[in-house]
């Protein structure tokens, strides 16, 4: 199975009328199991391009589509875990997990397992009955993270889900997230403007320019997927970064002027 | 040099000042004391102004003869009947108007120039088109209410984070679920402040339409009353309206706790 993004191209009017291009002729595929990071300074129309290939934006020009899945006929699952989180306030942690499961139809039984085998895989064993107020940043995007894999979807997409936390709890979830991983091995697409955390989390980084938003470049990280914060990887790891910060540096210098 | 300690002393300390919990009692029982000393020494005549003691009296009277009874007995079917009708259904329609973009092109021109009519206005309308029974009173205070939940059901609904509403897409839901498992529980707090708000007209909507044309009701009784200037038998009436008022405000209060234990 790959996902295929295929020319898509995306223009919006603004206020003036004027026709704005915020992403040009994108082509990339996610494979079976990859871990793909889309990086690039903000106003990079990376967030836009994670909505369309979620299915929560129509592109202006073409098509993203999956190849070879194996359940014939039915409809790829999508599970999207959102920058703002976007849990239902009113209903508590366990409800808001068995969300998709609920809306799969499947049974009670099966929803109550599912939903506690995801919501113990993200830590949050002991605060089924809590609602969203009553939890920290890091927890509440924890059951985000287990609503979006207590359906066991095709594709996994991560819109900068850690960006609201402050950078220890950003730090402890990256690490979590990468056990996760391991044990489900999702394809996934997750936006970051954090290169540490792309080079950290990626089997592929793929780095967007602004005005319009176009791929610059692709760059595949050969570290072991796990340990790459060890010392023995510390000199690879900051020629990544480096290498993806000057490709980046121009934009975002100018993303800052235009503010 | 002598050293002295200077000591920082909140300065906000009104703002979380702690009230006693008999101050609220204080200023309600200092009125109907002053009240019942002002019509004891006779100060102001009976017939003007009875006193507390002398309107609970009647008010028993009232009740052990069943009069009073009956009287409530009428204006509840009333109030409750057309209270239901005009939420129920203003919550319907604001939830429509507020999820499609067609209904609300259509229908919000409609609601917005029939909203500013004062609905006291269209009593003598209805009473001509559904008579004098029962129905053009509910029906009235069904369309009292029906305005103010509609208006705030529909600003509600626009207030429901839109993120919420692609979270539930994204993991399957169809429109019908988007509405009942996103876009109501959403504006349920707004849709609460209209029907507190519609609590209140639908009171006066009943009291007009039972002095116009009634049997029975309180609206009724306060009228006839005040014909025979029974001023005490008038107040028991007032006293009730305004425990009417209060309970009807203290249940929406119950349900929305209730209701909202997530808020």
């Amino acid at each position: 199975m790959r996902v295929v993004v295929d020319g898509v191209t995306k223009t919006f009017k603004d206020k003036k009328g004027r026709e704005v291009t915020a992403l040009s002729k994108i082509d990339f595929a996610i494979d079976r199991q990859e871990f793909v990071v889309l990086v690039g300074p903000s106003g990079c129309g990376k967030s836009t391009l994670l909505n369309i290939v979620g299915g929560l934006l129509s592109p202006s020009e073409g098509s993203v589509y999956f190849d070879g899945l194996s359940s014939a006929g039915s409809d790829p699952r999508l599970g999207i875990v959102f920058q703002e989180i976007a849990l239902l306030p009113w209903r508590t942690v366990f409800e808001n997990v068995i969300y998709g499961l609920e809306e799969m139809g499947i049974s009670k039984k099966e929803q109550k397992e599912k939903g506690q085998y995801y919501i113990d895989m993200v830590g949050l064993t002991g605060f089924e009955q809590a609602f969203p107020k009553q939890l920290s940043g890091g927890m509440k995007q924890r059951a985000g993270i287990a609503r979006a894999l207590a359906i066991e979807p095709d594709l996994l997409l991560m819109d900068e889900p850690f960006s609201a936390l402050d950078a220890q709890s950003r730090t402890l979830m990256q690490e979590e997230l990468l056990t996760i991983w391991n044990r489900t091995k999702l394809s996934t697409l997750y936006v970051t403007h954090n290169i540490q955390e792309a080079v950290y989390l990626a089997d592929r980084v793929i780095v967007l320019s602004r005005h319009p938003g176009k791929i610059k470049e692709i760059i595949r990280i050969d570290l072991p997927k796990t340990g790459r914060d060890q010392e023995e990887h510390r000199i690879q790891f900051d020629e990544y970064v480096k290498q993806i910060w000057d490709l980046i540096r121009h934009d975002a210098q100018d993303a800052l002027k235009e503010g | 040099m002598g050293e002295t300690k200077k000591y920082i002393k909140n300065r906000v300390a009104f703002l979380d000042l702690k009230v006693p919990g008999y101050a609220p009692v204080i200023g309600i029982a200092g009125l109907l004391l002053l009240w019942e000393i002002v019509c004891r020494l006779g100060w102001v005549a009976p017939l003007y102004l009875p006193a507390p003691t002398a309107i609970l009296a009647a008010g028993w009277e009232m009740l052990t003869k069943g009069e009073l009874l009956q009287n409530l007995g009428a204006s509840l079917y009333r109030i409750v009947l057309g209270y239901l009708l005009g939420a129920s259904v203003g919550i319907i329609v604001g939830l429509l108007l507020g999820f499609s973009r067609w209904a609300d092109a259509i229908g919000s021109p409609i609601l917005y120039s029939l909203y500013p009519i004062p609905k006291i206005a269209l009593l003598p309308l209805i009473v001509l088109w559904l008579g004098i029974g029962e129905l053009p009173k509910v029906t009235i205070i069904a369309l009292g209410v029906f305005f103010p939940v509609v208006i705030n059901t529909f600003s509600g609904v626009k207030n429901v984070d839109s993120v919420l509403i692609k979270a539930a897409v994204s993991f399957g839901s169809n429109h019908f679920n988007v509405i009942r498992k996103v876009i109501l529980p959403g504006a349920l707090p707004v849709i609460f402040a209209g029907l507190k708000l519609a609590a209140g007209t639908s009171l006066l909507l009943l009291v007009a339409a039972e002095m116009i044309a009634a049997q029975h009701g309180i609206g009724s009784m306060i009228l006839h009353y005040g014909n025979l200037m029974i001023t005490t038998k008038l107040m028991v009436g007032i006293l009730v309206l305004s425990m009417l008022g209060l309970l009807l405000n203290r249940g929406l209060q119950w349900l929305e706790n209730k209701l909202l234990p997530w808020k």
